[in-house]
């Protein structure tokens, strides 16, 4: 897999020396990272290693105690709501629980991101949240039913339509295939793909799903101990002689995974 | 905003070039993005459209995201459909993949409408689902009921701390504002008679006005209303929230049944607290009475705890104290059955709520007046 846009200057995310601390506890210490335009990057690492607190601090939801995080150029550290709208409308986010709006159906929660931010027509709105329905594979009659109503995979699957509503530059997935059966883990690996490729988005991701990294992620970055450990292609990393990513890839699961993207390969 | 500095734009032409005259061109230009749809729909539904060949010129579009593709593709589609021979050109080839993609999906031009049911499907549907609302109801009084049996006959098994726990979130900590109503209360009641009587020069009266009202009706049927308001709510959201969140689901797989430890204790804990907080508000209410009748009346406070004695029986008073478990057994059924009928959703929540406490304050006024004709009968 190449990684589009080797230049270091196009860089959509830019952390740069990010510190984070809960009174004693410091979760990050020293994070630098830089996500290219057009990438699938990855952001991985063990349980409470402050994967998605970073997420979060990226996309302004939460603030770290130092550093500096730019994205599309933009400092997103000590931005209000308000400044932070206009970088808000150029990203999505699938969350980790999908964060569907209960009390709407799922062509509602499409719906009403782009009644929010767009003066489009009633007729138009619902016929590009069907289009954003769609491009996420799932079936015209889901549009019409209660988050309640449907799967997992599926509700995964809408709320990356919600994310989709307003054509963002850039995607951010948070565990997209946790909790979901292998099946419809894969379907999503398809779906991340098709997406990057289709609509050429950048898109970084969350995740523990090995299989869902080797078939998806340009880079992928570890992170241990409070800072990046290992950074690279996931074939690069499976080679790294670190002891947390190679516990993390070498361990049982992280084999089979391996042995399989080889075979498929 | 940079909305303002978008350039796009759409124009149809005449093919110079064709002079058989049946093709026409069609030049995209700009940005067609989800910010500029809007403005490129209007411009496209004024198109007179040639009949004949029709070529679609992209060369000058500058950006197209899937908003803007789904307009050209959905016009496209539909000229196809009038009989029109479409033609792409110029179209940069990650342009050109994105309208492919959306081909490929076969998306359906027009979104799908449920359609509207008939009025007479409508009420049907509500009478059904009123019907099992009912039936729902009268099951959860029976499943209640039985649990609350089982616990009597093995009362070791009864769930204290919770019993206590919601005696004091429902009793102990609504002191202060019951307290305070009743309190009011009595004196708007003083305040309101004491015209009426000074008329008549029937001054120490204010007595049986102010102590019967409180302690036959006002007092138990305040109390009630604030309890319905206060723990009913809680009792309908914390089920709810807990039955959207799975944990319901989780204490019936642990083998806890979900009425013995959050129906039966919040029932009994009602049950208990009810006729005290009715007592505590029955003296609140009457030293209002009391307060107001000594300012306004010149009724002194031994004349009026006197006159007490006399006015009231020992009957008014338990009238009043006997609606109180009842009221208490209303709210706190009413309260958590509402709970378990909340869908999957927040707003669910919300709504049950609404209907919880609309319901138990309405059961509630209803179950006093039907006291008040029995107590007639039985001329208490």
């Amino acid at each position: 897999m190449n990684a589009p846009g080797q230049d270091a200057n196009d860089a959509v995310i830019d952390v740069r020396g990010v510190q984070t601390r809960f009174g004693d506890a410091v979760v990050h210490d020293g994070v630098d990272l830089r996500v290219r335009a057009g990438e699938v990057f990855a952001l991985v690492g063990g349980s409470g290693s402050g994967k998605s607190t970073l997420l979060r601090e990226i996309i302004a939801l939460q603030q770290p105690s130092a550093g500096s995080i730019r994205v599309f150029g933009h400092e997103v550290v000590g931005l209000g709501d308000e400044r932070a709208l206009p970088l808000r409308r150029r990203w999505g986010v699938m969350f980790e629980r999908a964060a569907l709006f209960s009390a709407l159906t799922v062509a509602e929660n499409v719906a009403m991101v782009l009644n929010e931010h767009t003066e489009l027509p009633p007729r138009l709105v619902s016929e590009i949240a069907a289009v954003k329905i769609a491009l996420t594979g799932l079936p015209p009659e889901a549009g019409a039913k209660y988050p309640s109503e449907l799967s997992g995979g599926m509700r995964k699957r809408a709320a990356l339509a919600r994310a989709l509503a307003l054509d963002p530059e850039l995607l951010f997935l948070d565990e997209p295939t946790a909790g979901l059966d292998p099946q419809s883990a894969s379907g999503i690996d398809e779906l991340v793909r098709s997406l990057s490729e289709g609509l050429r988005l950048t898109i970084m991701m969350v995740t523990h799903d090995l299989d869902l990294l080797w078939h998806t992620a340009h880079r992928v970055a570890v992170l241990g101990h409070g800072r990046i450990v290992g950074l690279g292609t996931m074939a690069e990393l499976a080679q790294s002689d670190d002891d947390t990513v190679r516990q993390y890839f070498h361990g049982p699961r992280g084999r089979a995974a391996l042995e399989q993207a080889w075979k498929t390969k | 905003m940079a909305d303002m500095a978008l350039d796009y734009g759409v124009e149809v032409a005449r093919r110079t070039d064709a002079p058989n005259s049946a093709a026409s061109e069609l030049r995209c230009r700009g940005v067609w993005s989800v910010r500029t749809i809007a403005a490129l729909e209007r411009a496209l539904a004024e198109v007179d459209w040639p009949a004949g060949e029709l070529t679609v010129d992209g060369a000058g579009l500058s950006a197209l995201d899937t908003s803007g593709a789904w307009l050209l593709h959905r016009t496209l589609a539909q000229r196809r459909a009038h009989g029109a021979v479409v033609r792409l050109q110029g179209f940069k080839p990650e342009f050109t993949a994105l309208l492919q993609l959306l081909s490929a999906r076969g998306i359906a031009l027009q979104p799908p409408l449920a359609p509207a049911p008939s009025w007479l499907a409508q009420a049907g549907r509500q009478a059904t689902s009123a019907l099992r609302g009912f039936w729902h109801y009268l099951a959860f009084v029976g499943e209640s009921t039985l649990a609350l049996l089982g616990a009597l006959r093995h009362p070791g098994r009864l769930r204290w701390r919770p019993i206590l726990r919601n005696v004091q979130i429902a009793g102990v900590d609504a002191l202060p504002i019951t307290g305070l109503l009743s309190f009011l209360m009595g004196i708007v009641i003083a305040y309101q008679g004491a015209d009426q009587l000074q008329r008549f020069g029937a001054n120490i009266f204010v007595v049986d006005l102010v102590a019967l009202a409180m302690l036959r009706e006002l007092s138990p049927l305040l109390t009630a209303i604030i309890i319905a308001g206060r723990s009913g709510s809680a009792y309908t959201a914390q089920i709810g929230t807990m039955k959207v969140t799975e944990e319901i689901d989780a204490l019936r797989t642990i083998g806890v049944g979900a009425q013995d430890l959050l129906v039966l204790p919040k029932v009994i804990a009602l049950i208990i607290v009810l006729p005290l907080l009715t007592v505590y508000t029955d003296v609140m209410g009457v030293a209002g009475g009391m307060v107001m009748a000594n300012l306004k009346l010149g009724v002194g406070y031994s004349a009026f705890i006197d006159r007490l004695d006399e006015a009231v029986q020992l009957s008014s008073y338990w009238t009043g104290l006997a609606k109180a478990p009842v009221f208490a057994l209303i709210v706190a059924l009413v309260g958590c059955h509402r709970g378990f009928q909340v869908g999957g959703s927040a707003d669910s929540v919300g709504a049950q709520t609404t209907v919880s406490v609309v319901q138990s304050i309405f059961l509630v006024i209803v179950t006093d007046a039907l006291f008040s004709i029995v107590f007639l009968w039985l001329d208490l």
